[in-house]
């Protein structure tokens, strides 16, 4: 069946080649393969026909529509993601396509330019987190974190017990969970979600000799700031454990990097910059380390390094330390990752180099800004947010009476989606839910979901 | 073929001269973020800014596409990296996945507000389940190493509750992807390892040697990674199950045996594919890839949460799975290149088995073409047809001229070709593995047969030439000694400064 996608599936084409092979039929090449195990009906996927491209795209159009895009306003909806704007030049820059249709650049000479793009990325997120050294990249946040809590075990030979602030992502701790179940390392949890923060006494009350690390997000799930942060990570360094901090790189203009307050692995997910939503996937996991060398050593990933050519005259870039990695090491590698989120990375890397530190700055403030109006205007509007007592940023928990889950789908009805329902997560959490606000709500935006919320809903 | 890749010395983007206006932040909010910033305690607020420029939009946009002028994908010429499938990516598929409905629709929507995109999931997941023979399909794992993973933690986990918790050991075939055993540890398991007979086949009677009590299961790669389907398959399959072990399937190369065998009818019982393979999604210079899991009887109940399901009216997330092993990762898996997989084999229908049938035609003509040359050898397997790629061997060439098969792979970017895979699998020495797919033209396999001609007849005849290839690309040969060594490793900009250029060992 001869298809523009298939250039030698022209019947003289393929005739010409099977002479050259002495054959007469294709299937002689694969008479090796017990016969009965050959399928005689092609599979019935697809349309059961070739489609043209009209067809396709009418095709995508149809179940396109089927898909609600919130533009005006859009989504408030938080827990892990938000909606922030992509700038049109991430998504040129993105559909270069010889970035996008490279592999990995395993051949650094015909690369450079590839490698020199994710070094700058490693290079940018460095300094956003404040550390020295920064992978190019994992698949996401989620899978970041569990790669670190398990590099934090590899590193603290012979302590097996990992502490998870209680205000981490749920599901960031089912990941977590799964990650490390084959290999028996203990997950326990510190502070309680109910005080909205975790503080370092909650962490002294639960760490011993035996903790390898200890992971916290900042922001955490609610969004609402650790404030205690540089002391817990004292408390974690007393007990000779690891800090793993997870922080949001979009706030990382106005918020402390998590390198400076101590942390030893800083994790994040590079969603905010630039990269859309996808709905949840693909994105990229930052991952970064202060320089020490048993840390690199345990650095799972791959790793982009400058160096000089052979000749000594020009600058260049190169995989390096690959002896980490699954292709040298196989069974002792640090991790198993190889395909990791290559072209999210170097997004981001265009995103921060398009804000410089003077844009990410503001962009900081623009969410901080939005924070604080968009908590005075629910709370103007008789709802309780934050329904926690912290210091909140970019996202809050709001409470809405009634059954969230509920009171969302009405909201939906008027053209407000906050969400996710916290009764999702949290059992005696029935009447709150999350929102969150970014540089892309307009004030109306804002002054939209407050009228909405408090038309909705509503009551205990 | 002419070839002069472009070289700009283009600064680090660190490097720019800072102070220049940067994108537009609306200022409506900020003066009432710096309140509400300044009442937060003092340690968490950010003191010194990043180092980072601020540089204009101009120039960012003109910096990275002379970056990408400095790349080499699909696009640009073949990119026959063995194990790769670096086949053409349908633009269609690019621009319908940009759509906002699939870019800009938030993982936490209520269901209702996301049916679209639910249902190419699921008719995704019943398509690759029909390509694979297994009973359900989940793009749970965002690639394909964390789709082995996920496949090794549910056999775990079924051995364990049918009271196998003595099964400890992983059999992986010594030409196995280094995932597979990578994948096999993160999991808790022991690797055993079995060598290939001079066939190229897994060897059985190894096999067979070491299958037991303890073993959990064997990782497989059907063809493997020498391109040669395990003609004793079935018997394998036997043999592991015979001792109660699983059959997992590496299928992230399926592009030989697409529509025409299933590893389901092989007798795997858990199998991952990787859609930023043989389902036509891009690479992007490292990822993001697309993972698939499947899994067949009462492995199905093992698979991770949330899986997309239909209930005769609706799509919906289902969270039952009765002994799932949990998360790989949070929300859904890459969804992105889920829809576009989809679209490619909407657009192919029945056609999708052409594929296969000229992925494995071109890796023949090609082999056919390159076996006869000096110093190459095929160290397995002679005189068997290849299927979705070929792995040839230059240890002769290597033993008689001194050139190796990183000098030809360098010579080969010189004449306009990205190299294929060199050195592996580990058991061919001096190995190129080749896999051309299905979208290379006749034209351009002669063009690659007659550019190893050259360089091979070029290794006899001035042997020190080649060593200075490439020569027509970006920069030359890079001193990897200095990119690896402890006190010149440089990873960042600022390790680079202190370091690199510094001449500082670290702290
Ligand atoms: C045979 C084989 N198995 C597994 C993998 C791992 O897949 P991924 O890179 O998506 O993690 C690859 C590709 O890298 C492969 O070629």
């Amino acid at each position: 069946m001869p298809h523009p996608w298939i250039p030698n599936s022209s019947p003289e084409i393929k005739k010409r080649m099977m002479e050259f092979l002495g054959i007469s039929d294709i299937m002689e090449l694969l008479s090796d393969v017990p016969s009965n195990l050959i399928l005689h009906e092609p599979p019935a996927v697809g349309r059961g026909r070739v489609l043209s491209e009209y067809e396709v795209v009418r095709e995508m159009r149809r179940l396109a529509s089927k898909n609600r895009v919130f533009k005006d306003p859009p989504p408030f909806i938080g827990g892990g993601v938000c909606y922030h704007y992509v700038p049109s030049l991430v998504k040129a820059l993105a559909s270069r396509a010889e970035f996008y249709t490279a592999y990995t650049p395993y051949q650094a000479e015909i690369a450079q330019g590839l490698l020199q793009a994710i070094f700058e990325y490693q290079s940018l997120m460095a300094e956003l987190y404040g550390v020295d050294i920064v992978n190019a990249s994992m698949y996401n946040g989620s899978t970041a974190a569990a790669e670190a809590v398990r590099m934090a075990v590899r590193v603290k030979r012979r302590r097996n017990r990992v502490l998870v602030a209680a205000t981490v992502h749920p599901e960031v701790k089912e990941v977590i969970r799964t990650w490390v179940w084959g290999i028996g390392i203990k997950i326990e949890e510190f502070g309680d979600v109910s005080k909205g923060k975790v503080s370092a006494e909650n962490l002294k009350a639960k760490i011993g000799d035996d903790v390898a690390g200890v992971y916290i997000e900042n922001p955490n799930f609610f969004g609402a700031i650790e404030d205690e942060l540089r002391a817990i990570i004292e408390v974690a360094h007393e007990k000779g454990a690891l800090a793993i901090v997870n922080a949001d790189p979009i706030l990382l203009g106005v918020l402390e990097a998590p390198g400076k307050l101590g942390a030893d692995i800083v994790v994040g997910d590079a969603q905010p910059l630039g990269l859309g939503l996808n709905y949840g996937g693909p994105s990229a996991g930052i991952f970064g380390i202060k320089y020490d060398r048993v840390l690199l050593r345990q650095l799972p990933g791959r790793l982009i390094g400058a160096t000089r050519t052979e000749d000594g005259k020009d600058l260049g870039f190169a995989m390096v330390l690959q002896t980490r990695e699954q292709h040298i090491k196989r069974e002792r590698a640090t991790s198993n990752i190889t395909t990791n989120s290559g072209l999210m990375a170097v997004m981001a890397a265009f995103y921060v180099s398009l804000l410089g530190a003077t844009g990410l700055r503001k962009i900081g403030e623009a969410i901080a800004g939005r924070t604080a109006y968009a908590l005075r205007r629910l709370k103007e509007a008789g709802i309780e947010a934050p329904a926690l007592r912290a210091h909140f940023l970019k996202q809050f928990p709001v409470r809405v009476g009634g059954d969230a889950e509920a009171v969302i789908k009405e909201a939906l009805a008027h053209g407000v989606h906050v969400g996710p329902p916290l009764s999702r997560f949290f059992r005696n959490m029935r009447g709150e839910c999350l929102v969150c606000v970014t540089e892309a709500h307009t004030r109306e935006d804002i002054e939209r979901l407050a009228e909405v919320l408090s038309q909705v809903g509503g009551g205990e | 073929m002419v070839f002069r890749q472009a070289k700009w010395g283009e600064k680090i983007i660190l490097e720019y001269p800072s102070g220049k206006p940067t994108f537009v932040i609306d200022e409506e909010f900020i003066s009432m973020g710096r309140e509400y910033l300044s009442t937060l305690p003092r340690d968490t607020v950010r003191k010194e800014p990043p180092n980072i420029p601020d540089i204009s939009e101009v120039e960012v946009a003109r910096h990275f596409t002379r970056l990408s002028q400095m790349a080499y994908g699909v696009d640009t010429g073949p990119v026959p990296l063995g194990s790769c499938t670096m086949k053409y990516n349908p633009k269609v598929n690019e621009e319908v996945a940009s759509w906002e409905e699939f870019a800009t629709i938030h993982p936490y929507q209520d269901e209702e507000t996301v049916q679209g995109v639910l249902q190419i999931i699921y008719e995704l997941q019943k398509w690759l389940a029909d390509l694979t023979g297994m009973d359900v399909c989940t793009i749970h794992p965002p690639a394909g190493a964390a789709g082995e993973f996920a496949g090794a933690l549910m056999i775990k986990k079924y051995l364990i509750d049918k009271g196998f918790e003595n099964k400890d050991e992983m059999i992986v075939p010594e030409s196995a992807h280094g995932t597979n055993p990578a994948s096999a540890v993160m999991a808790g398991f022991r690797v055993v390892k079995v060598p290939a007979d001079e066939a190229g086949d897994t060897d059985l009677e190894a096999i067979k040697a070491v299958a037991g009590e303890r073993t959990a299961g064997i990782m497989l790669t059907n063809p493997s990674t020498l391109g040669l389907f395990e003609s004793r398959i079935l018997e394998i399959a036997d043999t592991i199950h015979s001792v109660n072990g699983l059959l997992y399937y590496d299928g992230a190369n399926l592009n030989g045996i697409l529509g025409i065998v299933r590893p389901g009818d092989m007798g795997f019982d858990v199998v991952h594919l990787n859609l930023h393979k043989t389902f036509s999604t891009p690479h992007g210079g490292g990822g993001p890839g697309g993972g698939v899991l499947c899994a067949k009887g009462a492995l199905k109940d093992y698979i991770p949460v949330p899986l997309v399901d239909y209930d005769g009216r609706k799509y919906y997330l289902n969270y039952d799975i009765p002994r799932t092993i949990g998360r790989i990762t949070w929300f859904y898996g890459n969804v992105i290149p889920a829809v576009k997989a989809f679209m490619y084999i909407l657009a192919l229908g029945p056609a999708i088995r052409e594929v296969a049938e000229i992925a494995v035609l071109n890796t023949n003509y090609l082999m056919k073409k390159l076996v006869g040359l000096p110093g190459v050898d095929l160290i397995y397997g002679k005189g068997r047809w290849r299927k979705h790629e070929v792995v040839i061997s230059f240890d002769r060439l290597h033993k008689e001229t001194g050139v190796s098969a990183e000098d030809v792979a360098k010579a080969l970017l010189d004449r306009g070709f990205h190299a294929p895979t060199i050195y592996f699998p580990l058991i061919v020495p001096e190995a190129h593995m080749i896999e051309l797919t299905e979208s290379e033209p006749i034209e351009m396999i002669d063009a690659i047969a007659e550019a190893y001609r050259e360089v091979v007849k070029k290794a006899y005849e001035a042997p020190e030439e080649l060593k200075k290839t490439p020569m027509n690309t970006a920069v030359g040969r890079l001193d990897l000694m200095l990119a690896n060594h402890p006190r010149t490793v440089s990873p960042t900009y600022k390790l680079m400064k202190e370091r690199l250029l510094g001449g500082e060992p670290g702290k």
